[in-house]
């Protein structure tokens, strides 16, 4: 069914009437995917500032330099050993999600419809004059336009990034060659922090775009069909 | 404006097909239960299946580390350059206690699935050959340090005592009621020590005299301090004392 677009029609005493038009958006793989990685990705952030809030800093333990002190509230565990018992668990399902997301989009081709590349460059700039200069909005083609295709190509970097430079903390031995990559084991746990929050910040940014789409967008991210597309 | 799609999928873009509103909400719902297998991590907001979950995950992850542990893989050591100042070398809050040791009575006590059990001295410990390294000390809290570290060998004692190679765990007992245990495959691993020494000179009080570990593989509450027992055994029927807490067990670097 992928890709695969309708009409909607509505029958009332044998006459018919095209009410909509309707697009299947999003195959079930990537909606599995979606809704299981934004509940991982919830908890892996909210445990982590819990580990984070045992050492506050990135410098040296002595004399300790405290980066911010995060609030309790919004951390997820409760205590350190709780924070990690979330954190080791959900990075399993965080790294599964991933991979099959990540499978699934290179065997199937979809990633055509999302995969940011050359051509998408000059598309770019157009679409930022119209999301923060208030332009006009360019002309809809795809299901995905430059600047979605960027952030979304993006976020699945800082993913891969993020399990990366979490390994390379977890297991600064093992995966030595990772954590020299990184800069080292204290530079490791400083780029997986910053990275949290550029994911952070696509997360906040994806959000805003979602209320703004309105419902029938939303709704495509549960059913696959999008009702109304824009193109 | 046409539609243009410049991809593969261009042909199915086009309408295609009529749908009866009816069908298409029924279409939408089974959708949105194929969904459903999402639900089940819903089983880590209910409190009693929590905790068994959690501690399925934690499990996972040691298995995991086990496997990943490369027994013939050394943690790195540092230059005399890099080290930590050993006034610098944190303590934790439960070293300001002193458990009391008296030096001159101390021995571990040997136990297990060992030919030589009984009591050993700190002088047949360090007549085995003497190893020392610079290496990572990391707290499961995040922070680290680099310290100098001096003893023998965990795998020579073992083999001082005649530990039964086929057995799986050692579990270690402090004077201050701390307790660890390590894994085989990391006892005999060739940086894990019987640590007698830090920065060249005889363990200070603080720092577990006269006897603790250094495992450079492990986080820093495997190191354990004040030891004055040893088990070698097959069954793990003592974890440690921050894993009874609910950290994780193996905890490999």
């Amino acid at each position: 069914m992928s890709g695969a677009a309708v009409e909607i029609i509505r029958t009332k005493d044998e006459e018919t009437e095209t009410v909509a038009r309707a697009v299947y958006e999003h195959p079930l793989p990537v909606r599995l995917c979606h809704w299981l990685n934004a509940i991982s990705l919830f908890i892996m952030v909210g445990s982590g500032l819990q580990i984070f809030r045992a050492f506050p800093s990135f410098s040296a333990k002595i004399p300790q330099k405290d980066l911010l002190h995060w609030p309790k509230a919004f951390a997820i565990g409760g205590w350190l050993g709780g924070g990690l018992q979330w954190h080791l668990t959900f990075m399993w399902i965080y790294i599964a999600t991933g991979l099959v997301y990540l499978g699934y989009e290179l065997f199937s081709g979809n990633y055509r419809q999302v995969l940011f590349t050359h051509r998408d460059v000059p598309g770019v700039w157009p679409m930022v004059k119209h999301y923060f200069l208030f332009r006009e909005k360019p002309p809809v083609r795809e299901a995905y336009n430059s600047l979605q295709k960027h952030a979304y190509t993006t976020v699945v970097v800082l993913g891969v990034l993020s399990v990366l430079t979490g390994l390379a903390i977890w297991k600064p031995i093992q995966f030595s060659g990772l954590a020299w990559m990184m800069g080292g084991f204290h530079r490791a746990r400083l780029w997986h922090f910053l990275i949290m929050w550029a994911m952070l910040l696509f997360v906040f940014g994806h959000l805003v775009m979602v209320v703004l789409h309105g419902w029938n967008n939303f709704v495509s991210m549960l059913t696959g069909w999008k009702r109304d597309p824009e193109y | 404006m046409t539609p243009k799609i410049p991809d593969s999928n261009a042909d199915s873009k086009i309408v295609d097909s009529k749908i009866d509103e009816r069908k298409f909400k029924q279409v939408n719902r089974r959708e949105l239960l194929k969904l459903s297998p999402v639900i089940a991590l819903g089983g880590f907001a209910i409190p009693s299946l929590r905790e068994p979950l959690l501690k399925q995950g934690l499990g996972f992850s040691d298995w995991a580390s086990a496997r990943l542990f490369r027994s013939g893989h050394l943690a790195n050591t540092f230059a005399d350059s890099d080290l930590t100042p050993l006034e610098e070398f944190p303590l934790n809050g439960y070293d300001v206690d002193d458990p009391g040791v008296i030096l001159e009575n101390w021995t571990l006590t040997v136990s297990g699935a060992v030919r030589k059990p009984g009591e050993y001295t700190l002088a047949q410990i360090q007549a085995l050959p003497r190893t020392r390294q610079n290496t990572r000390h990391v707290c499961v809290e995040g922070w680290d340090v680099i310290g100098r570290f001096g003893g023998a060998r965990l795998s020579d004692f073992l083999n001082l005592i005649g530990a039964d190679p086929s057995a799986h765990f050692i579990i270690v007992g402090c004077a201050d009621d701390y307790y660890e245990s390590l894994d085989m495959a990391t006892a005999q691993h060739s940086q894990t020590l019987l640590c007698y020494e830090m920065y060249d000179c005889p363990l200070t009080r603080e720092h577990g005299a006269p006897l603790r570990l250094n495992v450079p593989t492990k986080i820093g509450y495997k190191q354990a301090k004040y030891v004055t027992d040893l088990k070698v055994t097959h069954v793990l029927d003592k974890v440690g004392y921050w894993e009874d807490q609910g950290y994780s067990w193996f905890y490999g670097l």
